[in-house]
């Protein structure tokens, strides 16, 4: 068997949110270039499991670029240095023999550390729950979705904006520490639609004031979290947001 | 309104790109009236357009509705700057933001400082000497068809006339090119109007302003000191 490659690790270990925490070296040997970075790191955690150590603690959970949950910050870059793709995706090929990987969770206020790499996103949770919905009569007489006719165009860009995971890697990208591609991408993917027109103001508004709450810093337009975003939302989300916050600020009522 | 017309995040990008369309105005004003230098009639032209921005009451209302929209657009960027600072109380050990950002687009508050330091001298240099202790240079005034006017060319060829002077402003005009190169078109997107549709025109206007202003700006301090215009 062809033999793998070194690698050292620079992860970061938190024993628990209040612990001040700090970079730990590693040495991961025999890595298969096929493997994805997370296997990498079960590789490493076997390792310290054999030897009594506690391994790392990470989020993962579908690997297969989905669930958005494995956030890493690799070599500098959400989800490492490939384009359009999660941790999970990440394969080893793109690293060669004794590259030095620093691994560290995402760093946000609004994103609380709670062991290692794990970060608690519930503020997502909650900017999702303040309107991220529609509501639908579900008495029994609710109208096929597929009988509402929608424009093809606002029916892609809608879709193209639901792909979002909310996996924060937008956040964690941002030099501000902005969670605005996601929520833009949650208020546009109901705009451009009809069934979301019933709580658009409202859904703008109140997303928006829960994502202050939270703590995320202010876009200023720099565009690095369309750049590290796994499912290449657009910018455009942003604009389109702004725009239906600005309506809804200046038109409260019908 | 959620939080009125100033709390929330989106209502200070709101009034960032408000203030700064306002002042990219002004540029455009300011650096189309200087241009007249380049008539090379002497400062005649220029010194009648001078004249009339210093006369003129819808001008000089104006001009303080200016001092209030820079104001603004400072503290309103400071209040993005350490509010985003705080978004991340705990950094990364490493970080490449060069993957996948502009440095200019990351440094706006530092590039909107030295702007700021480069406005305060320049302040002093013109808008202190014409409109509040007068001018440095004699004869102060020039005589055009019977009517007394401030000789601003002879004072700008003074000023221009320090080597220092030159470099700083040139400098001034290297920071205003970076700063616009993203503000521009961030202004656009802040609103709301960045529509696909109009993306591209919005870049390449926001690119064509960038350039264009800044070059004019600088070649008014380097030519009077090569002696270019006269
Ligand atoms: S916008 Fe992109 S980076 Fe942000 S949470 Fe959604 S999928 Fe992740
Ligand atoms: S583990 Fe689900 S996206 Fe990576």
């Amino acid at each position: 068997m062809e033999k793998g490659m070194n690698l050292k690790l620079k992860v970061w270990r938190q024993k628990s949110t209040a612990d001040k925490g700090g970079i730990v070296d590693y040495n991961v040997n025999n890595v298969s270039p096929d493997m994805s970075f997370l296997e990498m790191i079960d590789v490493l955690n076997e390792d310290l499991v054999k030897k009594g150590d506690d391994p790392v603690a990470f989020d993962h959970d579908c690997r297969e670029g989905i669930c958005g949950m494995c956030s890493m910050f690799i070599n500098g870059e959400a989800h490492g240095p490939n384009r359009g793709v999660t941790t999970c995706q990440l394969h080893m090929r793109s690293f060669k023999d004794g590259d030095t990987v620093y691994v560290e969770p995402w760093r946000s206020e609004g994103f609380p550390v709670i062991k290692d790499l794990m970060v608690n996103r519930g503020a997502f949770d909650r900017i999702q729950q303040a309107g991220g919905f529609v509501s639908v009569n579900t008495s029994g007489r609710t109208m096929d979705a597929n009988a509402i006719p929608i424009p093809k165009e606002d029916a892609d860009k809608a879709f193209d904006a639901a792909t979002c995971i909310g996996c924060g890697a937008c956040v964690a990208t941002c030099p501000n520490g902005s969670a605005m591609l996601f929520v833009g991408a949650k208020v546009s993917q109901f705009a451009l639609l009809p069934q979301g027109q019933v709580e658009r103001k409202d859904r703008v508004l109140n997303m928006v004031k829960q994502m202050d709450e939270e703590g995320f810093g202010n876009c200023s337009n720099i565009g690095a979290c369309e750049v590290q975003c796994p499912k290449n939302i657009s910018l455009e989300v942003i604009a389109r947001m702004n725009r239906e916050y600005l309506t809804a600020n200046v038109k409260p009522e019908n | 309104m959620a939080k009125g017309l100033f709390g929330s995040s989106l209502m200070k990008k709101f009034w960032m790109s408000i203030t700064g369309l306002f002042l990219i105005s002004f540029l455009l004003v300011h650096c189309a009236l200087n241009a007249l230098i380049f008539a090379n009639d002497g400062g005649m032209l220029f010194n009648q357009g001078a004249h009339f921005m210093g006369t003129n009451i819808i001008i000089r209302t104006m001009e303080i509705v200016l001092f209030g929209g820079l104001i603004a657009h400072v503290v309103d960027g400071l209040m993005l700057f350490f509010q985003n600072r705080s978004a991340r109380p705990v950094k990364y050990a490493y970080e490449k933001p060069s993957a996948s950002s502009k440095w200019y687009s990351r440094s706006m508050a530092l590039l909107g400082t030295l702007i700021l330091l480069f406005l305060i001298l320049h302040l002093y240099h013109f808008w202190l000497r014409t409109r509040i202790t007068g001018l440095t240079v004699q004869p102060t005034h020039v005589f055009f068809e019977g009517h007394k006017l401030e000789d601003l060319y002879g004072e700008m060829k003074f000023v221009f006339s320090h080597l220092w002077v030159v470099i700083v402003y040139v400098l001034g005009c290297f920071s205003l090119f970076w700063h616009l190169l993203h503000g521009f078109r961030s202004a656009f997107q802040s609103l709301g109007l960045n529509y696909t549709k109009y993306k591209n025109g919005i870049a390449f206007c926001g690119d064509l302003f960038s350039v264009v202003i800044p070059t004019v700006f600088a070649a008014m301090p380097v030519s009077m000191y090569m002696g270019w215009v006269h």
